[in-house]
């Protein structure tokens, strides 16, 4: 029963469903939620998921690549270029210090030289899922302490490569054979390769990623965004990460890194925030999975063997990582809560570490108790990470008082535009030219990819994307705009988008494009103020150029039309009924005749309007004569 | 916008055609000396009728520039380097409108705001404008004798109109004494013939420079040249 794929499905799906929604409502992150539904369902508590635990974690993993795929598109090569430096630099400090520690800790405790090298080597290692999901999810990427995190992470992602060359060297030549899930790691195609080979060829295929992105994906996704079919993005979004975490396998990269710099590559791209959107779920689902995975394969076995080497082992780890997060810190001139989050936030070990010691175990250079012992370290200390991570935000934090907040808000505005418009055709297009010859850039949304490529080409910033999802308007910044302009041709969509946008976000200013009265009623019946008929204007404006033909005075004309749009305008408000729900075609020609009848009618009673008798001398003169007459 | 654009251009070549051709004049003919500008502001000309009838007489003198303002500027936009190349280009400017509520329509006053810069047409650098002849010409439906310190309006047309004199001043323009067309609602046919002759022979002396405030009359009526105007 509990090896069927829908069976398990139902369980993940459920635990999480059940187990997220209660950890969010006390305030804790999503990740620890996740893992306490991984342990709860896991062999030792319900007994729903067994030793497959393991291979789901292995399946999970691809969340974490989609992840650093995510994180590459937010990240534009001229940033990265900047961040090289942090790079290096922090991350070659942890891991020297940290290693080294780490190294001596395991010697001294006893064991083997070789062990305390592999597990020191693990270690180093952080747990990029939980540390950039939390980041994320805090919005704490912009920070000092978020971009040292993640320059870190990111050194740790490149340096397993050499770590899994490494670790060959030190095996004595007997394997594990029977190892489940480890054996696919190790086998790449260039394994047999002299190492200048193995180099070159994972140069190229690290500029074979850059010209993909460049030359390859953007033209594919440009082809696929002609059909409008959304799946088929969905689809090529995931055949784009799938495809660089293959070619990374074959030349024994990390899928990680390679999706990452896809994701650089493709971070200029008009596309950018629609493959966001579109993998996003994708993500999270795995992320959660992941974490998941990682709870329900916490041995409680070994910890019950060992409770006391256990906790020591937990606790030694991630003090030492935790100082020596803070001495890398202090030497890249940190401020102290930055220094003490970044400190806490990176103390546990990470799921890079299931790999190396599994490959380990398989090298013989670990015994199946020391591989035990470890995994459940590893797992310990990540389901601890976000608890640590609560006490210091909740307790340590507040007591220095920090300025985070502050700087977070001044990095938000100069990112997130004040103005969004959706659709930069003719009428969307008009809109934003004007407001930027007046200054005010707005983060534009638009459809047509064709369209999008000229306008970036015109160096406006336009992004290509369906604006009724709301993953596309959330990462094109929507919470924090202020206007939101909808210029979409199609009255269906944008009525249905006011709808949404009414209903979640109520501080937002709309300001809708009509195609007519009849999309304007409905709009204006769901409380939508600013709605902006596109034809009003430039039908009385004609009916205006006509009178000037016909030799009537220009200013008269211009009052009377102002005067004629404001009664439109008036009688369209008096005339909207009550929401009318289900219209076909049929319908709708039959209300857009009702409605001109009701104008006409209108109109006629209106009669002709002679306005401004104020400047009229003849009538003054009239009267005044018709009086004296009197 | 733009379909204003293009209309704006449009009138404004118009405008520099008549430049032009009056510019054209004054070098090929002995009569003008002057160059003469017509501002004319009427919110609602079409329903003037003393006014169509001064208007007319601007006609019958080609190479004066007559600037419809309300036609031109009906959103009031009004285009200041157009403005200020047309004062540029002229000697004398007309400020031509009904008077309301003791003053000009606020399209004309909209055009003193914008066009009359400062270091352009007054200040330390201002001095575009200066030596050119101010007229006003101006019609009220008071008479006369409403406009008097016995009369229902307390004041003067010539109190009233002290604004536009000392706007006319700072600029370092001469202001002309106005011409007046006055109760405007008793006026016969007869009546408004005379004050059309008066206003031609007035654009006459304007242009050749002959205008004679020796006797400094309250009123360009008054001038001793028009003395003997009767409808023609």
């Amino acid at each position: 029963m509990s090896g069927s794929i829908l069976f398990q499905a139902i369980i993940f799906l459920a635990g999480a469903i059940i187990c997220v929604p209660i950890a969010k409502r006390f305030g804790l992150s999503s990740v620890l939620g996740y893992l306490i539904a991984g342990i709860v369902i896991g062999p030792y508590v319900l007994g729903f998921v067994g030793e497959e635990g393991e291979d789901i974690l292995h399946f999970a993993e691809f969340g974490v690549v989609i992840m650093l795929f995510l994180i590459g598109l937010e990240i534009e090569p001229r940033s990265f270029w900047k961040m090289r430096k942090a790079i290096a630099g922090m991350g070659g400090a942890q891991l020297a210090l940290t290693l080294s520690l780490a190294y001596l800790l395991f010697i001294t405790l006893g064991f083997d030289s070789k062990v305390s090298l592999v597990i020191g080597m693990s270690v180093v290692l952080s747990s990029t899922a939980i540390v950039l999901q939390t980041l994320k999810e805090k919005g704490l990427m912009d920070t000092s302490f978020g971009n040292s995190s993640f320059s870190i992470l990111l050194f740790q992602d490149i340096i397993v490569i050499p770590m899994l060359a490494i670790i060959p060297l030190l095996s004595s030549g007997n394997t594990h054979v029977d190892s489940g899930h480890g054996d696919e790691l190790h086998v790449y195609l260039l394994e047999d390769l002299p190492l200048g080979v193995q180099t070159l060829a994972v140069i190229l295929s690290v500029v074979l990623v850059i010209l993909a992105g460049r030359y390859l994906f953007v033209p594919m996704l440009r082809l696929v965004a002609k059909t409008r079919l959304r799946e088929l993005l969905s689809a090529s979004a995931l055949l784009i990460v799938l495809g660089l975490s293959l070619v990374m396998e074959l030349v024994g990269l990390s899928p990680a890194l390679g999706a990452f710099l896809g994701g650089v590559v493709l971070a200029t791209s008009e596309f950018k925030h629609e493959l966001e959107s579109n993998l996003e779920p994708f993500k999270g689902l795995l992320l959660g999975l992941f974490f998941m995975a990682v709870g329900a394969s916490i041995n409680f076995i070994v910890i019950g063997d060992n409770p006391l080497m256990i906790t020591g082992l937990v606790l030694g780890v991630i003090v030492l990582k935790a100082i020596v997060l803070f001495i890398v810190g202090s030497l890249f001139k940190m401020k102290l809560d930055q220094k003490i989050l970044l400190s806490v936030s990176l103390a546990q070990v990470g799921e890079f570490a299931f790999v190396l010691l599994s490959f380990a175990f398989q090298l013989s250079i670990l015994d199946r108790t020391y591989l035990d012992m470890m995994l459940v370290v590893t797992a310990l200390s990540m389901t601890l990470a976000p608890i640590l991570g609560i006490i210091n935000e909740r307790f340590i934090i507040p007591r220095i008082g920090t300025k985070r907040s502050a700087e977070r808000t001044a990095d938000h505005i100069a990112k997130t535009h004040r103005v969004i418009l959706i659709g930069f055709g003719h009428f969307g297009g008009s809109v934003g030219r004007f407001l930027r010859s007046y200054g005010i850039e707005a983060t534009i949304l638009d459809q047509d990819s064709n369209r999008v490529d000229l306008l970036r080409k015109m160096g406006f910033e336009v992004y290509y994307g369906d604006a009724t999802r709301l993953e596309l308007l959330e990462s094109a910044g929507i919470e924090e705009a202020e206007v939101v302009i909808c210029a979409i041709d199609n009255p269906d969509v944008s009525v249905e988008l006011a709808r949404v946008l009414k209903d979640k976000y109520p501080h937002l200013k709309l300001m809708m494009r009509a195609k007519n009265r009849i999309d304007a009623s409905e709009l204006l019946n769901l409380g939508i103020t600013n709605v902006y008929r596109e034809t009003l204007e430039t039908s009385v404006r004609m009916a205006s150029d006509v009178l000037h033909h016909m030799g009537f005075r220009k200013y008269t004309v211009y009052r009377q039309a102002q005067n004629f749009i404001k009664y439109d305008e008036d009688s369209l408000r008096r005339l909207a009924d009550s929401p009318r729900t289900g219209e076909d075609f049929i319908f709708k020609v039959r209300q857009e005749i009702e409605q001109q009848e009701k104008l006409l009618e209108e109109d006629l009673r209106r009669g002709i309007v002679d306005s401004d008798q104020q400047w009229d001398s003849e009538q003054i003169r009239l009267s005044r004569s018709k009086s004296a007459e009197n | 916008m733009h379909w204003y654009a293009r209309h704006f251009k449009q009138q404004s070549a118009d405008l520099l055609n008549q430049i032009v051709i009056a510019s054209y004049f004054s070098e090929h003919t002995k009569i003008p000396m002057a160059k003469v500008l017509v501002l004319f502001a009427h919110p609602k000309y079409e329903r003037s009728r003393v006014n169509r009838r001064l208007v007319e007489q601007i006609k019958h003198h080609e190479e004066v520039t007559f600037h419809d303002l309300y036609q031109q500027y009906p959103d009031f936009n009004i285009d200041v380097v157009l403005e200020k190349n047309l004062l540029t280009n002229h000697d004398v400017i007309i400020w031509h409108h009904p008077f309301y509520w003791y003053s000009c329509p606020p399209l004309m006053k909209q055009w003193i705001d914008v066009v009359l810069e400062y270091n352009w047409a007054y200040g330390p650098k201002g001095n575009a404008l200066q030596g050119k002849q101010v007229l006003s010409v101006i019609t009220t439906g008071g008479t006369p004798e409403v406009y008097c310190a016995q009369g229902n309006n307390n004041y003067s047309v010539n109190e009233f109109l002290r604004p536009f004199e000392q706007t006319a001043r700072l600029c370092g323009m001469d202001y002309l004494p106005p011409f007046a067309v006055m109760g405007t609602y008793q006026l016969s046919e007869v009546d408004l013939d005379t004050y059309a002759e008066k206003f031609n022979k007035i654009l006459t002396l304007l242009k050749n420079g002959e205008v004679d405030l020796s006797n400094s009359s309250r009123f360009m009526n008054d001038l001793p040249a028009l003395k003997n105007t009767t409808s023609s």
